[in-house]
């Protein structure tokens, strides 16, 4: 490494260090919070230096792996959207929200084999076996709204998160009986990598297809959410009814009809995170884990802020890519697997309720 | 069609009536309400019980609201004059007894059907949407006033489109009656007591209630801010000829705003009737003062 390339990275960092902790100041912040502050905005900052240190050396490969990153976060993001929705409307941590992805994919992919097993083209197979699987995701809404939700009404957020939890066996259990429980492999998008910027960088960047498909309609789905939420009567109500219930009832807005539309909602943000999913990776039980992941994303974000899960979707895709290319040559490989954890644990420890999070004030 | 592009702009002239009247209710107030005619039976709760597992909250209770009037429902504290409020709103099922709201008899209310039949509400601590700002709260308070499905408001074209516009229109008449222009885009968690109470009136007259339901609309304000509340209920009365249900504790507040008093202690009815009848009431004065045995 050239001295350059120490200097100005190692500058980056302290200034980065120092910003940090000046923005992690809380209110009355004990000598223990300022301590445990400063070592991680100091780790943060090594982190960050470290990287530019590497991509002064050699920004091609740094670019790409950025780049892959970034785009495999969005798929986080999906996953995390879902649970955001639902969190929003009914104050409920949806921790079926796994299964529903699982349930969305093996109906979108089985209608799909038998279309085409009977002959029918892929155009035609293809928009028929999304409306079936949005019928399914329907019918999955309406009955946890009325078996699991609305008899739970006015009740504790754990008792509901519980509910949650049983739905996630009833949804597992279900959707394999019905359409099986082996890998379906998916082909709804081109998963062939494809090579871009080669006049910048030399050799150019590798980017998979897929990840640019699923960024684009993670795109999509969310500006259309925001506009949903924001300018129309429902996504006004929605909004109100996740404020406060009893509020809601009182002025008229129907409470079932509005958690039957957030959990469609989620239900269709499952289908679109089965596409992209179920192509990288085949519908298979194991995708249900995927909600595992979206936990430190949801940390990292905030679980009330939609913005909030794709940044953290971003952040942890990014991260996790950076830290096993990078740190893994250092402190051995594997590091993928626990970097979203660890770095949902530091957020966690200066900033409980996320990046992009409402701060929760009781009125004591 | 027709029938439902209608109803806003009567509901704008109805409204738009509240900034002139405002200006009268200065000066001659008491002329005014003399004027006023009160109507017939709009309410009527009879023989309400309520309990919850072993505790009596309102016991054998029995009184009515007239169609026009100010009513108030006062009492010591846990006399049961908020679970009466909940019941007739629906919030709560009583074991016993029957309401009746205009003319239709129900052995319990639903919030949603109490809100479809006109009787809208606010809460002793305020339960506003916090994270939406007074415009977005007070257009939440016409959800059931607006028609166009979901499908229309997704793309929101003409018909969709045209109808936010209407009731609109509606709101900032609201607003501007309120006083609360300037804080029109403010998320509410973000205002103080006085205005978010002032708000959260405006969400429940966003509804054009016939009967409107005030759980404590004073607690916790200056005199200044009483002062203020005081005239839009009475302003809110007399020109939208809304019937009133009040909970209040400022015996000064109750005895210049309502027509009639009933009085609850341990959830029993001890007292109904105009409030000079009221105050001189030995029943009622024990129940405040105490009683010397």
């Amino acid at each position: 490494m050239s001295a350059i390339s120490l200097a100005i990275p190692g500058g980056i960092g302290a200034v980065l260090a120092a910003l940090m902790f000046a923005l992690l100041k809380g209110d009355r912040r004990s000598t223990v919070d300022t301590a445990v502050h400063a070592a991680l905005a100091m780790v943060a900052a090594l982190f960050i230096g470290f990287l530019a240190a590497r991509a002064i050396d050699n920004p091609g490969s740094f670019v790409e792996i950025l780049v892959g990153g970034l785009l495999s976060g969005v798929l986080y993001s999906l996953v995390a959207l879902g649970f955001v929705l639902i969190f929003k409307a009914s104050g409920v941590f949806n921790y079926a929200q796994g299964a529903m992805v699982l349930v969305a994919g093996l109906a979108l992919v089985r209608s799909l084999d038998f279309l085409t097993g009977h002959g029918i083209a892929t155009i035609v197979a293809v928009p028929l076996a999304i409306i079936f699987s949005g019928a399914v995701m329907a019918l999955c809404a309406f009955v946890i709204e009325k078996w699991v939700l609305r008899p739970l009404l006015n009740q504790d957020g754990l008792t509901l998160f519980m509910a949650t939890i049983g739905a996630t066996f009833a949804l597992e259990g279900v959707a394999q009986l019905i359409f099986g429980s082996d890998v379906y492999p998916l082909k709804l998008f081109p998963i062939d990598p494809m090579i871009v910027f080669e006049s910048v960088f030399p050799g150019g960047i590798l980017i998979n297809k897929l990840d640019v498909w699923g960024a684009v309609i993670a795109g999509v789905l969310v500006v259309t959410l925001a506009l949903f939420f924001q300018y129309t009567k429902t996504g006004r109500a929605l909004r109100a009814v996740a404020d406060d219930h009893a509020a809601a009832q009182s002025v008229g807005i129907p409470i079932s009809w509005i958690w039957f539309i957030v959990w469609l909602v989620a239900g269709l943000v499952a289908l679109v995170a089965a596409t992209v999913w179920g192509t990288k990776l085949g519908v298979q039980f194991s995708i249900t884990f995927l909600a595992l992941k979206a936990l430190p994303v949801l940390i990292i974000g905030g679980f009330t802020s939609v913005p909030g899960a794709i940044v953290g979707g971003l952040i942890v895709g990014a991260g996790e890519k950076l830290a096993e290319l990078y740190l893994g040559e250092l402190i051995g490989g594997g590091i993928e697997y626990w970097f979203a954890y660890v770095l949902a644990l530091a957020v966690l420890l200066v900033r409980p309720q996320g990046l992009f999070g409402e701060k929760i004030i009781e009125r004591i | 069609m027709s029938v439902e592009a209608d109803v806003p702009v009567a509901a704008i002239g109805a409204i738009a009536s509240l900034g002139d009247a405002m200006a009268a209710a200065d000066n001659d107030a008491r002329v005014q309400a003399e004027q006023r005619r009160i109507g017939d039976v709009l309410l009527s709760v009879d023989n309400v019980s309520l309990s919850f597992g072993g505790v009596r909250a309102i016991a054998d209770v029995s009184f009515d609201i007239r169609k026009g009037e100010i009513r108030a429902i006062i009492g010591p504290n846990g006399a049961g004059k908020t679970s009466m409020l909940n019941v007739i709103n629906g919030f709560y099922f009583p074991q016993q007894g029957v309401i009746t709201f205009k003319g239709e008899k129900r052995r319990e209310m639903r919030p949603y059907f109490a809100a479809t039949s006109g009787i809208s509400r606010t809460f002793q601590n305020v339960a506003l949407f916090k994270g939406m700002t007074t415009l977005d709260n007070m257009m939440a308070g016409r959800t059931l006033k607006m028609r166009r499905g979901l499908f229309w408001q997704a793309l929101r074209l003409g018909p969709a489109e045209k109808e936010e516009i209407e009731h609109r229109a509606v709101v900032e008449k609201l607003i501007d009656f309120l006083e609360i222009e300037h804080i029109r885009k403010v998320p509410v968690g973000k205002l103080p007591y006085g205005l978010q109470k002032r708000v959260e009136l405006g969400r429940a007259l966003a509804m054009e209630p016939e009967l409107l339901l005030l759980d404590e609309p004073m607690a916790g304000m200056n005199l200044e801010e009483k002062e203020d509340m005081s005239r839009f209920i009475l302003t809110i009365n007399q020109s939208l000829g809304t019937t009133i249900a009040l909970i209040e504790h400022d015996m000064g507040v109750v005895m210049d705003l309502s027509d009639r008093v009933v009085v609850l202690e341990y959830g029993r009815k001890i007292a109904d009737g105009t409030p000079d009848e009221v105050k001189r009431d030995p029943k009622v004065i024990d129940a405040y003062l105490g009683v010397s045995h």
